[in-house]
């Protein structure tokens, strides 16, 4: 179910590309706010959380989950290039669980160890708030994946949808909205982060049974789908 | 030894019925698909590559269907007219990729074998990003090569390319059809297709409008009248000249576009004749264009024949 040349072509292309400048430059931002807030406030768990709840987790992820899972497979879909993948006897769930690893393993990379470090910086894993929130951005890291991959291969403006999705759903309505709430990727990860961390800093607006639950059934689907679509993906030449 | 068979496959996009009851069967050696542009060639190379489901009727290798088969690409080579061909990669990167999603036993050597074939070994550590068009639709071909297959499919496969690598590409595909490879490639340019394939298969708005040995084909489009506009210094006396001879049926000097649009019924001697008498009588020529040698005024002809 995996296929190291798959994944070579991905990451390659993945990092390769301009857009994925955002993917340094994100992190490289949350680690400069980082120092700054520690070196302006000194150690403090409310702020730490603050940050990292509200920057990290809310923001940079699920960003860089778009860049990394649209990315993953949406540049190739519209340049036409994936024809040399597709033509070849590779099963297409095998393609598309490769690029999912890829993109995760991008994102974990880019935004749940930055935001370790960060948590480092600002609070020295107090409270094991590091930890709590760099395990809740990777619990996320893969359902945004999933999540925008799928969109890639349904949508051709997988990346504004994703922007859409990422800063207005779960950034604004994920913040403000009750019943969004629970539909949020972001209050899922915060479940996980919420049983990790102690002081009752982290809360969610989701049990971490259900969000576990929720968590898995939206990757396994987000997936399946996605390979579905890519059996049936139309490549023909415009005419 | 491998055969394609189109069984009345039809595809349509909503309302447009891009390929219409189409039955054809492609057998070892080099057929070319010819229709003009829009006639429904790249579809029909899609349902064949197994990238297009046909809405009706069905698409099959040696039996099998293409669509939704990912094994029916052990034995297919493609060769896609769009350019997208992750160009981050050199063109040696490239086939390798391709030689490995085969699954193939030496991967390395049979990219080296396929780069070798299609004479790119000199820039393969280039990245495909640098290369020209010609360069691009060679590494194509290499990849499309490199597992050895038994039908090859190319798509409009001579666009963009300078003709010395057009005569390349068409010895390399004349070879492969000599091996008993079935290959199908489509071209909206008679010529090409006359100087490739020893058999034809005519597309015209998506339906199947003749089949067979090119030598009849060409003999239908060279007996019909040639209509040519020419603008030149003298048309008058261009026109003088021209109509006394025997390879021209009719001469007319339109005074409003000024240019003569001429009709010529023997088309080799034609061309010979042109030049010649323009030449002697000192007379510049500043437009030879046909004017009714967009193929879909040819195929009108043959689908009339």
């Amino acid at each position: 179910m995996y296929n190291s040349t798959v994944a070579r072509l991905t990451y390659r292309g993945l990092l390769g590309r301009r857009r994925a400048l955002i993917l340094f430059l994100l992190p490289a931002l949350l680690l400069v706010i980082a120092v700054a807030v520690r070196r302006l406030a000194g150690a403090d768990d409310q702020i730490t959380t603050d940050v990292l709840g509200g920057f990290a987790l809310a923001t940079m992820v699920p960003l860089i989950g778009v860049i990394a899972g649209t990315g993953a497979i949406g540049p190739e879909i519209d340049d036409g290039s994936i024809i040399h993948l597709l033509a070849k006897p590779v099963r297409r769930p095998t393609v598309i669980l490769t690029k999912l690893l890829v993109a995760t393993g991008v994102t974990v990379l880019f935004a749940a160890v930055p935001t370790l470090i960060a948590g480092l910086i600002l609070g020295g894993n107090s409270q094991r708030l590091a930890v709590a929130f760099a395990a809740a951005a990777a619990v996320a890291a893969v359902a945004y994946s999933a999540l925008f991959l799928l969109l890639a291969t349904v949508t051709r403006h997988a990346v504004v949808a994703g922007l859409v999705y990422a800063l207005v759903w779960e950034t604004l309505f994920g913040s403000l909205v009750e019943g969004a709430q629970t539909l949020s990727v972001q209050q899922w990860a915060l479940a996980v982060a919420e049983r990790i961390a102690g002081g009752g800093l982290v809360t969610s607006e989701v049990g971490l049974t259900p969000a576990v639950v929720l968590l898995v059934a939206v990757t396994a689907v987000a997936t399946w789908y996605a390979g579905r679509k890519l059996r049936v993906l139309k490549l023909a030449a415009e005419e | 030894m491998t055969t394609l068979t189109l069984d009345h496959a039809s595809r349509w996009y909503g309302n447009v019925v891009a390929v219409n009851d189409v039955s054809m069967t492609v057998g070892p050696g080099v057929t070319g698909l010819l229709g003009p542009n829009g006639a429904g060639k790249s579809t029909l190379i899609s349902m064949a590559a197994g990238f297009l489901a046909p809405s009706t009727g069905t698409v099959t290798l040696d039996g099998a269907p293409v669509w939704r088969n990912e094994q029916a690409y052990r034995h297919l080579g493609i060769v896609p007219e769009r350019e997208g061909m992750y160009d981050f990669l050199t063109g040696h990167d490239f086939v390798l990729a391709s030689a490995e999603l085969h699954g193939l036993k030496n991967p390395r050597a049979a990219a080296r074998g396929a780069l070798a074939t299609v004479e790119m070994e000199y820039a393969e550590k280039r990245k495909i990003s640098t290369y020209s068009k010609g360069m691009r639709q060679r590494v194509k071909m290499a990849s499309a090569l490199v597992h050895d297959p038994s039908l090859l499919l190319l798509d409009e496969p001579f666009n963009g390319m300078d003709p010395r690598q057009r005569m390349q590409l068409m010895e390399l595909l004349r070879r492969m059809g000599d091996e008993g490879r079935t290959v199908l490639f489509s071209s909206h340019i008679l010529e090409e297709v006359e100087q490739l394939a020893e058999h034809i298969e005519v597309i015209v708005a998506g339906r199947h409008a003749a089949s067979g040995d090119f030598r009849r084909i060409r003999r239908l489009m060279t007996d019909r009248p040639h209509r040519y506009l020419v603008r030149s210094s003298d048309d008058r006396a261009l026109a003088a000249a021209l109509i006394a001879d025997p390879s021209t049926a009719a001469v007319e000097i339109d005074l409003a576009d000024g240019a003569l649009h001429i009709q010529a019924v023997d088309f080799p001697r034609f061309t010979e004749l042109l030049p010649r008498v323009a030449r002697e009588r000192s007379i510049r020529l500043f437009t030879v264009s046909p004017s009714d040698e967009s193929l879909e005024s040819v195929f009108s002809y043959l689908v009339a024949a």
